[in-house]
């Protein structure tokens, strides 16, 4: 099998270009639920402080379902089931258009904002409350002592687990193949069938994850040494 | 959408089973059971290997463990479903396909919780251990590992819960676990996806989540025995605090 390897014909012109689609179909979904998930992971966190008992328990389930159920199962949710729901003339748009990667963006970026709102919380949780009082003694508004107190040093107390689920998020939008969306995964099998060249465009693919998710794991890393709150 | 539970329960729960191979939540968590039953001593196998002083073992360890942490599961899957049987020199069922996956990919984010574990621990517990005349293994043995497995029990019980959702990635080398039996029953009953896939999320839900209850109370009672002091394996933080006195 690894006698006579043949990455000619993996990257022949063809391959190429269909690899890098791929890619930029991952690095282009990645984007997306990662845009949705911090956004609404930071409005979940935020909403969990207040305080209100009623948001509280609407939060804690909105996580504890999205932590509690494979992504795949969700993305069949969305990707199957949710456009049944829509009105006949919305379900035939949708059918046109393909619809695969809006709601893989939308199945990754809402489970994976119960993860971050998760890091956020346990951040915020981590800043004394003294800081909040303080803010607020100072005359600033709930949302101003948040915007420019509180939610700076949580994010920045948050940042560790905050970059391993930002590699997560990037990993699993790997999911996506399974309803069709033509992220390198997808594109990885398809050239397999093509060229039956398995060992040597498993390895292309391989090494492409790899090298992003490290680079994540690396520019993590020297992030969160810089944001790092020194201890007193 | 009860009647659709209700009809298909049997399927869904335990697959064909009496009249054929068994499958659904059963397989499920079989799956999951046979690989963490692998995966929780290789990752101690991996973490030792890690926090070792020789670098023959400590070198292809980390290797390992951030390969696997920065590869998505499915291109694992794919790997073992094409490299397993180019190495024993014959074919193997889909089943052990995913359960030699699951083992790999959990055995490296176990291992990451245990090396985690092992490192908080004050430098103090092994120089005393090994001043004690303990030797480097009995010192892991006896000292290092009871501490830090028990300190790490609610991290490396949630790690475990996620094999129970990462078995869902079987659905891909079609193994007849819970999500393929539901992506079946939907392909039969055609018109009803989303009564279908609520089902399978919510019985993905009670499973995970009554296992997700099971370790917070655990790890309650650790933080409990922690802050009353009566700790009877675990003096850590105890003797930390002697030792920095």
């Amino acid at each position: 099998m690894l006698l006579h390897l043949d990455f000619a014909s993996i990257f022949a012109a063809p391959n190429v270009k269909h690899l890098l689609w791929g890619v930029q179909y991952t690095a282009l979904l990645t984007l997306t639920s990662w845009v949705l998930a911090v956004a609404l992971g930071t409005v979940m966190a935020t909403l969990r402080a207040m305080g209100n008992p009623f948001i509280e328990r609407l939060v804690a389930g909105y996580v504890a379902y999205h932590q509690n159920v494979p992504m795949l199962a969700q993305l069949f949710l969305w990707y199957f089931g949710f456009p049944t729901l829509l009105p006949e003339g919305a379900q035939g748009w949708i059918n046109t258009h393909g619809s695969e990667f809006i709601f893989a963006s939308i199945a990754i970026g809402l489970c994976m904002a119960a993860y971050y709102s998760e890091d956020i919380r346990s951040g915020l949780r981590a800043v004394s409350a003294g800081q909040h009082e303080a803010a607020r003694s100072l005359g600033l508004s709930f949302t101003k002592s948040m915007r420019y107190v509180i939610l700076p040093q949580s994010f920045r107390i948050a940042m560790p687990p905050f970059i391993n689920h930002t590699v997560v998020l990037f990993k699993n939008t790997s999911l996506a193949m399974a309803i069709g969306v033509a992220e390198l995964t997808y594109t990885v099998r398809d050239i397999e069938n093509q060229t039956f060249r398995t060992f040597e465009i498993y390895l292309v693919g391989t090494v492409i994850y790899l090298a992003v998710s490290l680079s994540l794991m690396g520019v993590g890393a020297a992030v969160t040494r810089h944001t790092r709150i020194p201890a007193k | 959408m009860l009647d659709i539970f209700t009809y298909n329960a049997h399927f869904l729960l335990l697959g064909q089973y009496p009249n054929g191979p068994i499958g659904g939540l059963a397989l499920t968590l079989i799956l999951a059971l046979l690989g963490l039953a692998f995966a929780v001593p290789l990752s101690l196998l991996l973490a030792l290997c890690r926090v070792s002083p020789y670098r023959v073992l400590s070198v292809p360890s980390t290797v390992l463990v951030y390969i696997v942490r920065g590869v998505p599961l499915v291109m694992l899957v794919f790997w073992s479903y094409f490299l397993v049987p180019e190495l024993i020199g014959h074919l193997v069922s889909a089943f052990t396909t995913l359960v030699v996956t699951l083992v790999i990919y959990q055995a490296a984010y176990l291992s990451e919780i245990v090396r985690a574990g092992i490192e908080s621990l004050p430098k103090g517990q092994t120089e005393s251990a090994r001043s004690l005349g303990m030797s480097y293994g009995s010192t892991m043995r006896h000292v290092v590992f009871p501490q830090a497995l028990y300190n790490m029990l609610p991290s490396i019980l949630s790690q475990c819960i996620s094999t129970v959702k990462d078995t869902s990635i079987g659905y891909v080398i079609s193994v007849q676990e819970l999500t393929f039996s539901a992506q079946q029953i939907n392909a039969s009953l055609l018109t009803k996806p989303f009564q279908v896939f609520l089902i399978l999320a919510l019985v993905y839900f009670a499973v995970c989540y009554t296992l997700t209850r099971c370790v917070q109370g655990v790890e309650q009672r650790i933080s409990r025995r922690r802050a009353t002091g009566k700790m009877s394996n675990v003096r850590s933080i105890i003797n930390d605090s002697v030792l920095q006195s």
